[in-house]
Formats: C-alpha cells, structure tokens, sequence
C-alpha cells in the first residue's frame, strides 16, 4: 500500500515537531525516518500509525484519507521500541491478541486463530515458545514476538519506532537481516525509525533524514552518501571534517589563502568545507594551499596512521599513508582533499563558535 | 504460639536460601517477637478464654439468633462494602493516575481522609447527613429510601472507611502500565473497553484483592462510625462487634468472647481465601 503524506505539520505547544513534511511511500517499500532526538521521527510514525494526529495537512493510504480513520480503522502493524508485550498473557496469546478482539463476525474460529499463532511463531522462530511469558525471554525473542503479533492481524503497513533501539550490538545485527528477510517474505510497506545511521544505511530502500521536524533529505543510502543535501545530512550520515572558510568574489580562502574549491552559487562571507576522513590525503594537490603538521604517527596493519594538525582547524585529522619518510613528527606536510563539499554558514552561526578558529 | 521463635531461629540457616544480605536472624527474630507480643499473645489468650466454652459452647453462642443476625449483618454488609469500594475505588485510583486536572493532588489527599479521622466523627457525620431531617436524608425521604438507622446506613459507613485501602493499593499499579500497552491494543484493533478489560485490569487484579482484602477487614472491625448510623436495632442492624460490648456491659464476658473467637475465626478464613485466590491470580497474571 502506498503511504502519501501532505503538508503535515505538528505542534507540541510551542515547539514545532513536524514542519511542512511532505513524503510518498511507495508499495513494498521499506524506508527509514533517520534523525536526532527530537527531529519528528517518532512524531512522523505515530501520525502514520494515528496514535497521534497531525494539526495539519493530510495522510493518504493509497487514495483513502486516513487521517480521518482511529487507530483501529488503521490496520497498521506497529512495534514499539519496549516491544509494549502484554506481560500477563503467553506468547501465544499476545500474537492471537489482534485476532481475538475482532468483532465476532469477522473473528476466526479458536482452532483458526491458534493455527495462525502457531504460524507466525514459526515465522519469528520461535516455534515451541508459544506457552512462555514475555518475562521469560530474552530482548531479541521479545522483540520477534511483537512483530508477530503486529504481522498477526495481517496489517496494510508495518510501522517499526526503533525496532533495536534496546538491544546489544550482536542481537542488533542478526535482528537488521532478519528484518530485511520479513520484509522481503511479506512485500509490506514498511517504514522503521532510528537514531543509527548505519543501520537506516544497511536495511532501508530510502532514507529520510528528519532534523527539527523538517525533511533534510530523501534518498537512497547512495545519494546521500555522494550527494548530501545539506550540512546536517553530511555531517549527520557517516563522518565529516568541515574547516572554516570565507567565500569572497568566488574564492574561497582559508587561513588567508586560497583553496582552489569550486564556489559556485555560494554569496559573500562565511562557508565551511567539507570533506570525508577518507577524502584526505597527505600530498600536494590541485586544491592549494592547505598544510597540516604531524602530531602523531601509529602503525597499522596496512601502513601508518598519523594524527594532523591543520592551523586554524580544532581537530586533528587522521590520515592514513605508506610514507614514513614524509611523516617525520612535527614537520609540516602538503595535504590533498577529494570530494569537498562548501555550504555557506547559515547567517545566524558566525565563524567563530563551531568552528573555532 | 510464642514458643515458635527460638525454634525458627535456630532452624534458621537451613530452612533459609543462603543469602549475601546479613542481618536475616535479627530481622526474623524481632519479626517473631513483635507478633507474638502485639498479636498472637493477645489473640491466644482470646482463644484461651474460649476455649473455656468448648466448641458446643461457641456453637450455642453462634447459633443463639441475635447472635448469629449480628455476625450475617457484619460479614455480608463488609463483604458488599468491600466490593462496591473495590469498583469506586477503582475508578477514583484510574482518574488519580491517568489525568493530570487542577486540584489533583487535593484530591489525592481527600482520599486518605477515613483513615485520619476519628471514624466516630465520621459516624455522626454520616448520621447527620443521611438522617430523616438530614441535608441527603430529607429529599430520599420523599422517595420513601431511608439510609440512617438501617441496614443501608451500615453499608454508607463501611464504604467510606474502605474505600482508601482500595485506592493505595490500585493506584500504584495502575501508575506503572505503561501508555505504550494501550496504544500497542489500540493498533492491534482492540476497542477501548476491550483495552480496559484485557489488557489494564489482568494486571491489577491481585492488588485489587488485596484492596478488597483490606477494605472487608478493616469492615468487619469498624465499629466507631457504624453505631451512630446504624440504630443498633437487634436482629435488623445490630453489628457483631457492637453486640460484643452489649455483653460486656452486661458481665457476660465469656458470651463476648465466644462471639469475638466466631468472628476472628471467620475472618481468618476469608482472608486465607482472598490470599489464596490472591497468590493464584499474582501467578496467572503476575508475569512482570
């Protein structure tokens, strides 16, 4: 089903939690609402599953309006970051949970509903477990069994608020392809949040970067790898070094010389440059004058691996190299960036602070 | 009784899951004592000047007919009190936890009012308010439904002094289901009442019990607010522990005794009951 979100805005009080967001979802799709703490993610995927609703704009489910629809109406499958199991009821029961409270018409049979429960046990692999309680299983199994219980009442979306958000790195991990593996079997539109950008990367179609209830950004991992939109997006998904620089008559000056960057459609003043880690390289190049100083000097399985101060630039850089001779601690070394990025420096940020020069 | 406590402590390593946490004998030890001392010494000796009846003569005592009026109207008005207390109280422990309004926290103090004041206070009030003439009294009056010197009137008092058992043992179960619980049945399809039934109440239930429990034993001993609202007319609204002093004022001492040890006896069970139920339901839907 597809998933077609207008113009949503939402307010807590004074505070704006979603901003003109605007987002279509395509059938089967599975994507990710990625973002800080409070950027709207979990606002976004409650006003979809209607446990909240939007003061504006709309939600359409294929073309029906759902925010007209209650949460019941919804037929959404959601899975809570606590997984929110109903302690007092056996595994069983709460997968057969969806199931049971239907209206009697539309009820299966006992012997039906059961079959069903003992289906998706299977289907979370956790057939056998049926007659345990919650409390006796662990965060993974928990968790395999709110999906089940979601995917029980056989829902038109799957919306997942931080699936792994509580679980250890390694159950992290198996969890991530196994749920790449569920949406592959059941073909649903699902959407998932979280605060990990690696495992939006890993698992999700698209990704959707939220910061201060706005949309940054929405693409594939690739395109926001290569081609990030904004400053939050680069600095937000992987790594990144920015320096400080001034924009004047298209040049671009750093420590008051000039880095041969391209600054098109960039206006006077304030800029920073980005760049990945990896994007740094310790020879001379076509991009000018940029000289850092050896601080530091490790060995690495594939090399050495010095520390950099750049002047004018707060932190160190890590740059890997194969050259001992070049990297004498305390010399001063030519450094070569690839892929930079400049974005201006939003007016209200002077120079000064972030950056510290 | 008393005897039991240099047995147990000397017992106490082996019947005792070893444990890291010092201090099991002095605790236990003051645990035995401080009961023995406060309640099974004087219990003992209630059942030690019963015993003086012989079990036909508590039978005799059971059976006389204002006697045994007297303990049906105690145990099945507590009984009836208990659980209307264990609805509203409930009901007034759900608005506590679940909704933030002005004047909560007055309210929330409101509640413990019955067990600060003195409960004879409150039986007059009672009295007052529901008497013929009274402020309540007067308009039911008009609809012939008396509430003061009758049964009913015993059962307006009994309500009012449990119903804070009921409230403090729900509320702070009621405060730990987490919203994600309701909102997870909510997606699921469930109906808001179907929510309440299935999914808040099961894990409620045995602090509800024990509410219950509570609420009927403190109504069976009430006896402050209930005579000045009950008209004490024997074999209609005569309570046990009244007719208890009724004996004693009359230098029948082994007959208010008699009557105290069928009284303790049915209590006693009740609660063993309540417990039993109690430690069934912890294990059914206790699962935390």
């Amino acid at each position: 089903m597809e998933i077609r979100i207008e113009r949503v805005e939402k307010d807590f009080g004074d505070y704006p939690a979603l901003r003109d967001v605007n987002l279509t979802i395509a059938p089967g799709e599975l994507v990710a609402l990625l973002g800080p703490s409070g950027s709207g993610k979990t606002t976004l995927l409650r006003a979809i599953a209607g446990l909240s609703n939007p003061d504006r704009g709309r939600i359409l489910f294929d073309s029906e309006d759902a925010t007209t629809l209650s949460v019941q109406e919804r037929r959404v499958g959601f899975v809570f970051q606590n997984y929110a199991l109903f302690k007092h009821l056996t595994v069983a029961d709460n997968i057969a949970y969806g199931l049971k409270v239907r209206p009697r018409r539309s009820r299966p049979s006992r012997a039906e509903i059961a079959a069903r429960a003992a289906e998706l046990l299977e289907f979370v692999q956790l057939d056998g477990l049926g007659a345990r309680y919650p409390a006796q299983l662990s965060g993974g199994q928990r968790q395999r069994v709110a999906l089940a219980r979601a995917l029980a009442i056989e829902p038109r979306v799957l919306l997942l608020d931080e699936p792994f958000g509580a679980l250890d790195a390694r159950v992290r991990k198996d969890l991530r392809r196994w749920l790449r593996e569920v949406h592959r079997q059941t073909g649903l539109t699902t959407v998932f949040v979280t605060h990990d950008q690696d495992e939006a990367m890993e698992l999700a179609d698209r990704v959707v970067v939220l910061d201060k209830g706005r949309i940054e950004q929405i693409g594939t991992p690739d395109e926001l790898y290569d081609r990030p939109a904004s400053p939050f997006v680069l600095s937000f998904v992987g790594e990144a070094l920015a320096l400080p620089v001034q924009v004047a008559d298209g040049k671009v000056i750093f420590q008051g010389k000039e880095l041969h960057v391209s600054s098109e459609n960039l206006r006077n003043g304030p800029a920073r440059v980005y760049f990945r880690p990896a994007d740094i390289a310790l020879h001379g190049g076509q991009i000018g004058a940029l000289e850092g100083r050896v601080e530091a000097v490790r060995r690495t399985a594939a090399g050495l691996r010095a520390s950099i101060s750049i002047p004018g630039y707060d932190q160190t850089v890590e740059v890997d190299t194969v050259d001992r001779a070049g990297t004498t601690l305390g010399s001063s070394v030519p450094l070569s960036l690839n892929n930079v990025r400049i974005f201006s420096t939003a007016a209200e940020e002077t120079l000064g602070d972030g950056a510290g020069i | 009784m008393s005897a039991a406590a240099p047995v147990a402590n000397k017992k106490a390593r082996s019947f005792t899951a070893p444990s890291v946490i010092p201090g099991f004998r002095a605790t236990f030890g003051f645990t035995i004592f401080y009961l023995s001392l406060v309640v099974l010494f004087p219990l003992s000796l209630l059942i030690f000047r019963a015993s003086s009846l012989g079990l036909s003569g508590l039978y005799g005592i059971a059976v006389e007919p204002r006697v045994a009026a007297a303990l049906r109207t105690s145990f099945f008005i507590s009984f009836a009190a208990a659980a209307i207390d264990v609805v509203f109280g409930l009901i007034t422990a759900w608005v506590l936890t679940r909704y933030e309004f002005p004047g909560r926290r007055f309210l929330d103090a409101i509640v413990d009012l019955p067990f600060a004041l003195p409960t004879a206070v409150a039986g007059i009030a009672l009295a007052a308010l529901y008497a013929p003439n009274g402020w309540l009294g007067e308009p039911l009056a008009d609809y012939d439904i008396k509430i003061a010197y009758t049964r009913w009137g015993i059962l307006v008092a009994l309500v009012f002094v449990g119903l804070p058992f009921v409230v403090r043992t729900v509320q702070p179960l009621l405060a730990e289901i987490d919203a994600e619980l309701e909102e997870a049945s909510a997606t699921l399809g469930a109906s808001r009442a179907q929510t309440v039934w299935r999914v808040l109440l099961p894990p409620i239930l045995p602090a509800l019990l024990t509410g219950f429990a509570l609420a009927f034993a403190r109504s069976v001993g009430e006896y402050g607010s209930v005579i000045f609202i009950a008209g004490n007319l024997a074999y209609i609204s005569e309570i046990a522990p009244l007719l208890i002093i009724v004996k004693l004022e009359q230098f029948d001492y082994a007959g208010a005794t008699g009557i105290a040890t069928i009284m303790l006896a049915i209590s006693f069970s009740v609660l063993l009951a309540i417990n039993l139920i109690q430690a069934w339901s912890q294990k059914r839907f206790g699962h935390v």
